[in-house]
């Protein structure tokens, strides 16, 4: 292998790895709290779980797209690229946060509130421990699909290793396309791996 | 300072609750004296449930009201109003993710009891409900049989020594044996304790056995209120159609 593309490999796979990490972080300071809103705000659910659904079925070239003429968030380059990442993300996040905690144990909700917990009480000590893995398991959908979904960033100047998957298409060059992808598809197993074990470890009961 | 032996500790004055245009209770009137065990007993769906909900405020009248020691329930404090009423239910809803001994701590930790006074009281609370403490303080609910797991829900509901009690069929999904083994639970509690009681159930052999006094609900109505010894004696249709099972 080329040294100088051995360097671009690791540059681009941090990048593409801080790309993935800023979105994730986002939507899931979105997406959590956005989830928990939805459990007490029941008149809300349909038409934003709409609105995350239909994000989710724009194609992603597409969605890329879109965003560029739009101001402020949109334009060339990264921001653009973690907002659309964002909206992606954001699906899975909230439908999670929503159906595990609706899944609650009605009993065991009932006699929090008969026992006397405030609403901040049985969020915090029954419900969000007994949703986290559920929540954890969306987190998880959300980043593998968002490390792959990353790769296209690159057509609107984002970055990351969706760079010589283009580039690699453009020339018909193998070798570029598979340096884009194997680190991409490395990404995703391995933070699949890394979730499923906080998964696990979260799931209180 | 408890209220005086006889003095009420729950009034329903002219409660009617509607859901959907449907009457659930009709026009309910009866009070709930200290240290009395009222069983309301009645059909699925003859608004029992309801009626025991109405009193730590889950859920409230469309008209008439509610006194707890007095107090109207809209006009409680809800938080505090919980925290003084013992809630057990069938399917007992234990914390999963609690160890028994949390769980049975619950109300205490609320109330930010010091954490000595705490293990002291969860300790004694589990062998009042003959469950050794040193056997299950550190177990999950899961780990727990069906009866087991019920005793835990009664010490739960004793833990702040609460003066009122509610039970919403308890001991419905048990087995016979179990039943009655935890009903003498029951019993031998409320001697020891002398605590105000709501009971609800459709047993009418449960409700003659463990209540001072039974109300028998039919369609949201109150039907019969009468002590335990008289309710033998009732004519009605609802009543009588009752005590056959008995004979069952």
């Amino acid at each position: 292998m080329r040294p100088d593309l051995a360097h671009d490999i690791v540059e681009l796979t941090s990048e593409h790895f801080v790309l993935v990490l800023v979105s994730m972080a986002i939507a899931c300071a979105i997406g959590i709290p956005l989830g928990i809103f939805l459990t007490r705000r029941a008149p809300y659910r349909v038409p934003l779980l709409g609105f995350a659904n239909v994000m989710q079925t724009i194609p992603s070239l597409a969605l890329f797209g879109f965003l560029i003429p739009i101001p402020f968030i949109g334009g060339i380059g990264k921001r653009t690229a973690i907002v659309a990442l964002v909206l992606y993300a954001l699906l899975p996040i909230l439908r999670n946060t929503l159906t595990g905690i609706l899944g609650v144990d009605p009993a065991v909700r009932e006699s929090a509130i008969a026992m006397g917990m405030t609403d901040r009480q049985l969020l915090w000590q029954v419900e969000l421990p007994l949703a986290a893995g559920t929540i954890m398991a969306g987190v998880r959908i959300a980043t593998v699909t968002t490390i792959g979904t990353a790769t296209i960033a690159a057509a609107i100047g984002g970055g990351g290793l969706g760079v010589f998957i283009f580039r690699g298409i453009a020339s018909v060059d193998t070798v570029q396309i598979l340096a884009g992808a194997v680190p991409a598809a490395l990404l995703a197993l391995i933070s699949d791996g890394g979730l499923a074990w906080i998964e696990k470890r979260f799931s209180a009961a | 300072m408890g209220p005086a032996v006889g003095a009420a500790v729950v009034e329903f004055r002219n409660v009617c609750y509607r859901l959907d245009g449907r009457l659930i209770l009709d026009n309910l009137s009866f009070t709930v004296p200290a240290g009395q065990t009222l069983v309301l007993l009645g059909r699925s769906g003859s608004g029992k449930t309801t009626a025991l909900k109405m009193v730590n405020g889950l859920l409230f009248p469309t008209s008439g009201e509610v006194l707890v020691e007095g107090r109207p329930t809209i006009a409680w404090d809800l938080i505090k109003l919980r925290r003084s009423i013992g809630y057990v239910i069938q399917d007992v809803g234990l914390f999963p993710h609690f160890k028994i001994g949390d769980n049975v701590a619950l109300v205490p930790r609320l109330e930010q009891w010091p954490a000595d006074r705490i293990a002291a009281r969860t300790g004694d609370l589990l062998g009042q409900v003959g469950l050794d403490p040193a056997q299950f303080l550190d177990r999950y609910p899961r780990q727990l049989s069906g009866g087991q797991r019920q005793r835990v829900g009664v010490a739960r509901a004793l833990a702040a020594d609460p003066r009122l009690l509610l039970f919403d069929e308890p001991f419905g999904a048990l087995d016979p044996v179990t039943r009655v083994e935890l009903q003498d639970q029951f019993l031998a509690l409320r001697g020891r304790l002398a605590k105000t009681s709501i009971f609800v159930t459709h047993d009418v052999r449960e409700a003659l056995r463990l209540g001072t006094h039974i109300g028998l609900l039919n369609g949201g109505k109150l039907e019969v209120l009468t002590t335990a010894e008289q309710f033998v004696e009732s004519r009605t249709q609802e009543a009588r159609a009752f005590l056959a099972s008995l004979a069952s």
